[in-house]
C-alpha cells in the first residue's frame, strides 16, 4: 500500500511518485482488465465488417453531490457516454477516462467512484482504456469532474437521426421521468426536501441493443439529459420537420417528482434524467419495442409517450388531460417567470 | 368644356358603413352632380355646384357606424361634366380595405324582427348600420364573395334593396331574409330537433340546461343565471369552480340584478355591445360571481340574441363555450366534438364565423377596457402628434392576454384580445392575427417590435419574423411600454415631454434583470428612468407564486419579521423549503410586482391563500373586499427614497382587525406611496404629468384612490386601451417608432 494519505493533495498532480502511486492504485489497478494506458492500441473485428462506422463522443461530466442516492459521478460519466453512442445506433465498446481533482478530495471518494466506473463498465459491456487524472488547487473545482469519451461501431446498414423520423411515427420512452433531476435537487442539501426517489442513472446499450433487434426500422433515438423530455423532442421536431404531440396522461410521472415539481415551481418535462432515453419507430413495431424494452429492468416502465404528427412542424405540443393542447418549448435560459 | 367643382376628402372609419349611399343621399336632397368612391385613404366626393353646407353634414349626420375623423375640401376641375351623382364601385387596388368592427343590431332592424314584415322573427336581419362584418370576413376586400355569407344567393327581394342607393340595406353585404339566408336549429346529439327552436331552446333553459349557443364570434354556453343549480351544473362541468360568469338580459331586465348608472347603460347600448361591469343588486344566486361585487352584464347584440332573451324573459348565463385555457369554439362541428360535455342542446346556425372574437369587457367607473375584442376590432386609433410620419411597424405584444398592435399612416390597429400563448390555438389564432391584420392595413413594416423577456413566445416569433423578413428588431421594456402605451392613448405629444408613469403591474422582465411589476418610470416614449420601485421579495417558484398567494404572503411576512404569524397562517404549506428557495436563490427570482405584493395581502386575509382557481382571483377578491369598508385604519409605507417597503402593511394586518378595513387600507398605502412621489416629480417640474398603466390598474379602486390623490395633477389613464397586457403592444409600437427615429 504505497498510498498513505487520505485526501489529495497537489503532490499527486506534480508529475512525480506520488501522482504515479494514486493513478495505479486508485484507478489503473481496478479498471477490468487493467487499462488506463497513455494511448490504447485497440483492434476489433467488428470494425473489419464492410460498411460499418465508428461512433465516437465525448462529455464531461459535473454534478454536486457527487454521490447521491442510486449512482455516483462515475456512474453518470461512464453511463452518460454509453448512451450517447447507444442511442446513435453504436455498440459501446471503449471508453476514456479524465479525471479533474480538487485538492483536498476524500481517496476513498475517488476509490469508490472508480469502483462504480468498473462495476457500471463491465455491465454495460465496454473497456476504459485510457485515461488520465490532474489535480487543481482548492476551489478551481468543485470536488471531482469527470471527462469520458467512447468509442462504439455501429452496424452496417444502421441509419437512425432525428431527421428520419415522419408523421405518424411513435415515441417511446423507457421509464419514468425527472427522477434523476428530482434526486439531485433533494441530495443537494440547501432545500428541505426529503426524499425516496432515487437516479435513475443506468446503462442503455443493452436495452437499445434489444430494442433496435425489436424495430428494424427504428428512427432515432435521444438520451433525455439535461432539458428533458421536452427539450429532446423539440430537438426531433425541428429535425425532422414534423410536429410531435405528447399526451399528459401517457407521461410516466412518479406522484412525488409530480408533488416535488409543484413546490419548487418547475416542471418534470424539463427535469434531467440519466437513464432514459425516447425512440421513435413506425407505429406497427411499438409493440415489439415495448416488450423488448420491458424485458429489461432499465426498461421496465417503457410506455407510448407521443407520436410524430404532420401539423405543426418542428413544434412539440401536449395535450393536457382535459383535452387541451398546449405548446412545449425550448428553454432559451434559465426559466424565467412570464405570468404578468 | 372643362369646369370647376370640389373635391371633398373625408377620412376616418367611412368605408363598409354606408357612407357612399349617405353621400348620395345628401346629394340627392341639393341637387349635386357629381361622384362618390371609396379609394385607400378613404372616401371621395367629387361634385359640380355649390358645396355649401355639404361639408358639414358629412361630419354632423354621418351614419351610426361612421367616425369622421377629418373633411378636407379643394378644388378640381371636371374634364367630363356629370349629368346626375353616381356611386362609382370599388374597384380599384387598396380600395376598401377597411373593415368595420361588428355592431349589435341597430333598433330599425330590432323592429322589423319585432314587427311583422318579411324579417319577423328573423335571426339574421342586418343593415348597413349593424350586423356582422369582421366576424364573416374571409378576405378583402369587404364584399359579400369574400365573407361567410358568400354560400347564400340573395333573393330578388334582398338584391333589390342591396341595389337600391335609398335603401338601408345599400350594398349590406351580409344582407339576408328567411327567403335566402341563413336558419338556426337546435340538435342534440348531433340530430336536428323539429319544432320551433327558439321555444324548444327556451324550455331547456327554463328545465335548468346549458345549451350551446352560436353567436356571431363564437360558441356561448348557456343557462338560466336564476336557477343556481343549473348555474352549479355548469360550472362543474366546465371544471370552473368560481370564475365571473358573464350574463345577457334585456335593457329593461337589467334594473333587477345591477345598479345601472347612465355611463353604463351607454356603454351597453353603444354598437359594440360589451360586457360591462356594474355593482350587482344580490339578486342572482351567489355561484354566479362568487366573491364578486360586481356582475358582467351585456345586452343581446344579435337578433338571435333578442328573439331568444324575448322569448326566455329572464338573465342568461353567457359564458364562452371552449375548454379550459382554450380559445373559445368556431365550427360547428368543433362544438359538437368539443362542446358536447358541457351543453345539453345545440343552437346551432349555418352561417360559419370566420374569426373568433371573444365578446369585449370594459367598466365604466372609471371608463376602462379591460377586453379589447368583439365590436371594437379592427377599428383603428389615432397616433399622438409627432408621429404622423413614424415608419410601418408591428409589435408583437406579451405572453398573457396576448393582442398584436400595427401602426402606418399616423394610426394604429390595435388588434383583439387573444389570450395567453402557449395554448396552442391560441398560438394559431395569433399567427392567423398577424397575417390578417397586415392584409387588412395593406401592412409592410420596417421594424418588429418585442418584449425584452426571451421567452415570451410573441417575442420569438417577432425576432423570427424580423430575420426571415429583413426587419429591424426592437426590444422594449415591459413596464416601458405600459407608460407609452396610457401617453398615447391620450394623445400625449411626441414632444410632450416627460411623465411619471406609475406602472403597477404583474410583472414584466426588467434590463437589470430582474422581474419589475410596481415602477414610477419617469420618462417619455423616447426613453425612461426608474426613479421609484416596490421593494423587491422573491417569487418563490417562479409563476408558480401567482397561482399561490401564500408564497407571495411568505416573504412579505418573513421580512417584515412576521415568521410566526407566517407560519400560524400556512400551517400545511411547505414553508420550510419555500424559505429555503427564497434564500438560497432556488427558481426563486426577485420581484417588485405589485400585483404580487395584492396576492400576498390576498394571502394574510384568508383569500384564495393555497391557490387561485383562475388568474387574478385573489386580487379581485381583495378588491370587492375593500369595496365593502366601512372604516379602515391608515397605513404608510416605509422607505423615503427610491426603494418603498411595504413591511408595514404586513405589521398592521398581523395586528388584525377588520378584514375589509385591512384591504382597503392595502389599496389606500400603496396608492399613497406612489402618488407622493408622483406628485413630487410634477412640482419639482421633472415631470409634466403623472400617467398610470399597468394590469392593476383594472382594479376600479386603485384607479378610484389615484384620480384621488392625484386630483389636482395632469393625470392620463387608459380607457380605450387595456391597461393590461392587451394594450401592450400599442405601447411597443410607439416606443419603437421613437427609436427607429433618432
Ligand atoms: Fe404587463
Ligand atoms: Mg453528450
Ligand atoms: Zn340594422
Ligand atoms: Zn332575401
Amino acid at each position: 500500500m504505497a498510498l498513505r494519505d487520505t485526501r489529495v493533495t497537489l503532490a499527486h498532480g506534480g508529475g512525480g511518485k506520488a501522482m504515479r502511486d494514486l493513478i495505479e492504485e486508485v484507478f489503473t489497478a481496478v479498471f477490468q482488465p487493467p487499462g488506463m494506458e497513455d494511448q490504447a492500441r485497440l483492434t476489433s473485428e467488428a470494425l473489419a465488417v464492410p460498411g460499418a462506422r465508428l461512433a465516437f463522443t465525448t462529455d464531461s461530466y459535473v454534478v454536486s453531490p457527487v454521490e447521491f442516492p442510486g449512482g455516483d459521478i462515475g456512474k453518470i460519466a461512464v453511463c452518460g457516454t454509453v448512451n450517447d453512442l447507444a442511442v446513435g445506433g453504436a455498440k459501446p465498446l471503449w471508453l476514456s477516462a479524465a479525471f479533474i481533482i480538487e485538492e483536498g478530495t476524500e481517496i476513498d471518494l475517488l476509490r469508490r467512484i472508480v469502483a462504480t466506473m468498473a462495476r457500471e463498465a463491465e455491465a454495460a459491456g465496454v473497456r476504459i482504456v485510457t485515461g488520465d487524472t490532474k489535480v487543481v488547487g482548492r476551489g478551481a473545482c468543485d470536488g471531482v469532474f469527470v471527462t469520458t469519451a467512447g468509442v462504439g461501431v455501429i452496424a452496417p446498414g444502421c441509419e437512425m437521426a432525428a431527421g428520419l423520423v415522419r408523421p405518424g411515427d411513435v415515441a417511446i420512452v423507457n421509464g419514468v421521468l425527472g427522477d434523476h433531476g428530482a434526486t439531485i435537487l433533494a441530495a443537494r442539501g440547501d432545500l428541505a426536501l426529503s426524499s425516496a426517489i432515487e437516479s435513475d442513472c443506468a446503462a442503455l446499450g443493452h436495452l437499445m441493443a434489444d430494442a433496435m433487434q425489436a424495430a428494424p426500422d427504428m428512427r432515432a433515438a435521444r438520451d433525455l439529459t439535461r432539458g428533458g423530455l421536452a427539450s429532446a423532442l423539440n430537438e426531433i421536431a425541428q429535425a425532422a420537420g414534423c410536429g410531435i404531440v405528447i399526451e399528459e396522461e401517457a407521461l410516466p410521472l412518479r406522484a412525488e417528482v409530480v408533488g416535488m415539481c409543484e413546490i419548487l415551481g418547475l416542471d418534470p418535462l424539463y427535469l434531467a434524467n440519466e437513464g432514459r432515453l425516447v425512440t421513435f419507430v413506425p407505429e406497427d413495431q411499438a409493440e415489439a419495442v415495448l416488450a423488448a424494452m420491458r424485458a429489461r429492468p432499465e426498461g421496465a416502465g417503457a410506455c407510448i409517450v407521443g407520436r410524430a404528427v404532420a401539423e405543426h412542424a418542428g413544434q412539440v405540443r401536449m395535450r393536457t388531460a382535459f383535452g387541451g393542447s398546449r405548446i412545449v418549448d425550448m428553454l432559451v435560459g434559465e426559466q424565467l417567470p412570464r405570468i404578468c | 368644356m372643362k369646369e370647376q367643382g370640389w373635391q371633398i376628402r373625408v377620412r376616418g372609419q367611412v368605408q363598409g358603413v354606408g357612407f357612399r349611399p349617405f353621400v348620395w343621399q345628401l346629394a340627392q336632397a341639393r341637387g349635386l352632380r357629381g361622384a362618390v368612391l371609396n379609394d385607400a385613404e378613404g372616401v371621395l366626393i367629387r361634385v359640380l355646384g355649390p358645396v355649401g353646407d355639404l361639408p358639414e353634414a358629412l361630419k354632423t349626420q354621418a351614419p351610426p357606424l361612421a367616425r369622421v375623423d377629418a373633411v378636407e375640401v379643394s378644388v378640381a376641375v371636371f374634364e367630363a361634366l356629370p349629368n346626375r351623382f353616381e356611386i362609382i364601385a370599388s374597384g380599384e387596388p387598396g380600395a376598401e380595405t377597411r373593415v368595420t368592427p361588428d355592431a349589435a343590431t341597430c333598433p330599425a332592424c330590432l323592429e322589423e324582427i319585432r314587427g311583422h314584415g318579411r324579417r319577423r322573427g328573423y335571426a339574421f336581419t342586418n343593415c348597413t348600420h349593424c350586423g356582422p362584418r369582421f366576424t364573416i370576413l374571409q378576405s378583402l376586400p369587404y364584399d359579400r364573395a369574400r365573407t361567410t355569407m358568400a354560400p347564400f344567393e340573395m333573393c330578388p327581394e334582398c338584391r333589390a334593396e342591396y341595389e337600391n342607393p335609398a335603401d338601408r340595406r345599400f350594398h349590406a353585404q351580409p344582407i339576408a331574409c328567411p327567403t335566402c339566408g341563413p336558419r338556426i336549429w337546435l340538435e342534440v346529439g348531433g340530430q336536428e330537433v323539429p319544432g320551433d327552436t327558439l321555444a324548444l331552446a327556451v324550455a331547456r333553459l327554463h328545465a335548468g340546461e346549458v345549451l350551446a349557443i352560436k353567436g356571431l364570434g363564437g360558441f356561448h354556453l348557456a343557462c338560466d343565471a336564476a336557477n343556481p343549480r343549473a348555474v352549479a351544473e355548469l360550472r362543474a362541468r366546465k371544471r370552473r369552480p368560481a370564475k365571473p360568469f358573464a350574463l345577457m338580459c334585456r335593457e329593461g331586465d337589467l334594473a333587477q340584478i345591477v345598479t345601472v348608472s347612465p355611463q353604463a347603460l351607454s356603454a351597453l347600448k353603444d354598437p359594440a355591445a360589451p360586457i360591462v361591469l356594474m355593482p350587482t343588486l344580490g339578486t342572482l344566486p351567489a355561484n354566479v360571481a362568487p366573491g364578486m361585487t360586481e356582475l358582467g352584464v351585456m345586452l343581446p347584440y344579435t337578433p338571435l340574441h333578442h328573439l331568444l332573451l324575448d322569448a326566455f324573459q329572464g338573465v342568461l348565463v353567457m359564458t364562452s363555450g371552449n375548454l379550459s385555457g382554450e380559445p373559445q369554439v368556431v365550427g360547428n362541428d368543433e362544438a359538437r366534438e368539443k362542446l358536447a360535455p358541457f351543453a345539453d342542446a345545440f343552437v346551432m346556425h349555418d352561417r360559419a364565423i370566420a374569426r373568433r372574437l371573444d365578446d369585449s369587457v370594459l367598466r365604466v367607473d372609471p371608463p376602462m377596457v379591460l377586453r379589447r375584442a368583439r365590436g371594437q376590432v379592427p377599428g383603428t386609433l389615432p397616433l399622438p402628434p409627432g408621429f404622423e410620419d413614424a415608419p410601418q411597424i408591428v409589435a408583437c405584444g406579451g405572453q398573457m392576454k396576448a393582442a398584436l398592435c400595427l401602426i402606418k399612416n399616423g394610426q394604429a390597429l390595435l388588434g383583439h384580445h387573444l389570450g395567453e400563448l402557449d395554448e396552442a390555438l391560441t398560438w394559431e389564432a395569433y399567427l392567423q392575427a398577424d397575417a390578417d391584420y397586415a392584409a387588412l392595413f395593406d401592412h409592410q413594416p420596417q421594424a418588429v417590435a418585442v418584449d425584452l423577456h426571451p421567452d415570451f413566445r410573441a417575442s420569438r416569433h417577432g425576432a423570427e419574423r424580423a430575420e426571415r423578413e429583413g426587419l429591424q428588431l426592437i426590444e422594449v421594456q415591459h413596464h416601458h411600454a405600459h407608460l407609452a402605451a396610457v401617453l398615447g392613448e391620450n394623445l400625449w405629444p411626441r414632444d410632450g415631454g416627460k411623465v411619471a408613469g406609475i406602472i403597477l403591474d404583474g410583472l414584466g422582465l426588467g434590463p437589470d434583470g430582474t422581474v419589475w411589476g410596481g415602477e414610477l418610470l419617469l420618462g417619455d416614449y423616447a426613453g425612461f428612468e426608474r426613479r421609484a420601485w416596490l421593494k423587491p421579495a422573491p417569487l418563490i417558484g417562479g409563476d408558480r407564486a401567482q397561482m399561490e398567494p401564500w408564497r407571495n404572503a411568505l416573504v412579505r411576512l418573513d421580512a417584515a419579521g412576521l415568521s410566526d404569524w407566517a407560519d400560524a397562517l400556512f400551517p400545511k404549506a411547505p414553508r420550510e423549503i419555500a424559505r429555503q428557495m427564497a434564500a438560497k436563490g432556488v427558481n426563486a427570482p426577485l420581484s417588485s410586482s405589485a400585483g404580487r405584493l395584492f396576492d400576498a395581502v390576498a394571502g394574510c386575509l384568508g383569500l384564495c391563500a393555497a391557490g387561485q382557481s383562475y388568474e387574478g382571483e385573489a386580487a379581485m377578491r381583495l378588491e370587492a373586499l375593500a369595496a365593502r369598508a366601512e372604516a379602515s385604519p391608515q397605513i404608510r409605507f416605509a422607505g423615503e427614497g427610491a426603494e418603498i417597503d411595504p413591511a408595514p402593511l404586513f405589521l398592521q394586518l398581523a395586528e388584525g382587525g377588520d378584514a375589509a378595513g385591512l384591504a382597503y387600507a392595502a389599496h389606500e398605502a400603496l396608492a399613497e406611496a406612489f402618488a407622493v412621489r408622483a406628485r413630487a416629480f410634477v412640482q419639482s417640474g421633472a415631470a409634466q404629468a403623472v400617467a398610470l398603466s399597468g394590469g392593476v390598474f383594472q382594479n376600479a379602486l386603485m384607479s378610484q384612490l389615484m384620480a384621488e390623490k392625484l386630483f389636482d395633477i395632469p393625470l392620463l389613464t387608459q380607457r380605450q386601451i387595456p391597461a393590461n397586457d392587451g394594450g401592450l403592444a400599442f405601447g411597443q409600437a410607439l416606443v419603437a417608432a421613437t427609436k427607429l427615429e433618432t
